[in-house]
């Protein structure tokens, strides 16, 4: 208080000389008072949201916008031709079921593989479910063992827990620090009753690339099948299905720039691998994903994949550029910043970072003006770490201080520079208040620190 | 580019695929549709082969029909200004 008032005095003698009664003076200066008081919290720990306008999209993991070439291609199967692609007997049918096979052909196009091998599903999860329920019931009678790992997507996870119910044996594999896992190790849990290993190719939490190639020549050389799913990775990094021996992979529309509700299975033919059909009916689709394939969906993925052909390089390249560009703000402004995953060996457009002493929850809270997320979509409502970041072995406090920046083709320069600077701000401001970076300033080791348990 | 297409041709086509991918209202798409078309044209610069040349100049023409119709399509459909649109 001595020294408010200190300051006070400079202020009150310039804006009102002698003149000033009693009562004024001390109105004044309760006023002044307030005001001096009230700014100098605000520096330090307020939340105050001068911009308006809807937020930035940084989530580009989640989904992605449907590319506006894409919704040109789909609208005239909206609009004017509606028929049944299973339609054999007429044209609107005809009309309809080139449209379906020319996007199978897109589709097998970027992914090196044979039209016949595509199957439109509705999504990665199903694809996922199809591959994997599917492998495993059909090889069941003779071998009952699957291997996966600890970072796959939920969907891969829970399929695997259904199997188990059934009397099959998974395995988990661990991963290292980095996110990837061990090849040797993936080669010792191969047993003469595996019959499939699901690996994902990108995780989609932490970014992080697999050897694809090296897990699909052991797979190939124990005569197991490999199944990848590629949903973060088709179209953002080169994938042939031939020369990484990938046997079965799913493939999603809308982690591409192509509408949500479609996605697609490639199945290898040759050497054939057959599949047991969860969903029973007309038979579409070879039989192996019976129902009608919704023509717009289907032409909209064909689109997305013709284009993310067309322009991978060059996203890639805008992406690599993006995120260096974003890490180099961060690192420059802040420390105790920790990057999930391996650094070479990710896809450049997720960044996941964890900053240490901050809360994670109420960064994103903070963030409001940019659209984050902690993790995955499916497990942002949970206030739990992610079981990922818990697989890569992140320390407890440093997996709830975690963020994902998903960057995509539609972000610019600008975006990343104003996401950058606003995470600068709201760090140093979260971080000025927390009591446990004071004492690392001061060089205490918070982990020598023993909790008195109350 | 000597047959096929007209240096003049090309540049009249730059131009127009400028102007309509200015007026995209959605402040992703237009700002990616910008840098696209001069990433692209400039990249084509080297173009000497003339059948690759007029395949290039249809490519392009086919995408301004495109981005004229997703241009009305997003006039349709507008939404609130991007937080960083204010900033500015």
């Amino acid at each position: 208080m001595f020294s408010l008032s200190k300051n006070m005095f400079p202020i009150l003698f310039k804006n009102y000389p002698r003149k000033v009664s009693l009562k004024d003076y001390i109105s004044v200066l309760t006023l002044e008072c307030q005001k001096l008081y009230s700014n100098k919290v605000d520096e330090k720990f307020a939340l105050n949201h001068e911009d308006f306008g809807r937020p930035l999209y940084f989530d580009a993991q989640a989904t992605t916008p449907v590319d506006p070439r894409v919704l040109d291609a789909m609208l005239p199967y909206l609009v004017s031709y509606h028929g049944n692609p299973h339609s054999r007997t007429h044209a609107y049918g005809w009309e309809s079921e080139s449209a379906v096979e020319k996007a199978r052909e897109q589709v097998a196009q970027l992914i090196g593989a044979d039209p016949k091998e595509i199957i439109f599903t509705s999504g990665a999860t199903e694809s996922n479910n199809i591959s994997i329920k599917g492998v495993a019931r059909f090889y069941a009678p003779r071998k009952k063992h699957i291997v996966t790992t600890q970072i796959e997507h939920k969907c891969v996870l829970d399929s695997c827990r259904a199997l188990e119910g059934e009397g099959f044996k998974v395995t988990y594999l661990p991963v290292e620090q980095n996110g990837i896992i061990k090849l040797n190790e993936l080669e010792n849990a191969l047993t003469p009753e595996t019959s499939l290993v699901s690996i994902m190719t990108i995780n989609n939490e932490i970014g992080v690339k697999q050897p694809i190639a090296d897990i699909g020549a052991i797979c190939k050389s124990k005569k197991v099948f490999f199944h990848t799913d590629a949903a973060q990775a088709v179209g953002k990094i080169p994938i042939d299905v031939n020369k990484m021996n990938i046997d079965l992979m799913s493939i999603s529309g809308h982690k591409v720039y192509g509408p949500k509700g479609i996605g697609a299975l490639y199945i290898r033919r040759r050497p054939r691998v057959r599949i047991e059909p969860i969903q029973s009916g007309g038979g579409q689709e070879r039989g192996m994903r019976s129902g009608t394939v919704p023509t717009p969906l289907a032409v909209g993925l064909g689109a997305a994949c013709e284009i993310a052909d067309r322009e991978m390089a060059y996203d890639h390249a805008w992406m690599e550029k993006l995120s260096q560009r974003f890490l180099d703000k961060i690192n420059s402004k802040l420390s105790h910043v920790i990057r999930n995953g391996d650094p070479k060996e990710s896809y450049p457009g997720c960044v996941n970072l964890s900053f240490a002493f901050v809360e994670g929850e109420s960064l994103l809270m903070a963030l409001k003006d940019v659209a984050l997320s902690s993790g995955s979509a499916c497990t942002s409502a949970s206030l739990e770490p992610s079981y990922v970041l818990r697989a890569i072995g992140t320390d407890e406090d440093l997996a709830h201080s975690s963020i994902r920046f998903g960057l995509g083709r539609f972000t610019t320069v600008e975006e990343v520079d104003y996401t950058a600077e606003k995470t600068i701000r709201h760090v140093e401001r979260l971080r000025e208040m927390s009591p446990l970076w004071e004492m690392v300033q001061e060089g205490v080791d918070i982990k020598t620190i023993q909790w008195s348990q109350h | 580019m000597s047959s096929g297409v007209t240096k003049s041709q090309i540049l009249s086509l730059y131009k127009q695929l400028m102007r309509e991918s200015q007026k995209f209202p959605n402040y992703n798409f237009r700002s990616y549709a910008l840098r696209r078309v001069r990433d692209a044209f400039k990249e084509a610069k080297n173009v000497t082969d003339p059948k690759l040349a007029v395949k290039e100049f249809n490519y392009a023409k086919e995408n301004l029909d495109i981005i004229k119709r997703q241009v009305l399509i997003g006039e349709m459909y507008r939404t609130e200004k991007l937080v960083i649109e204010n900033v500015r």
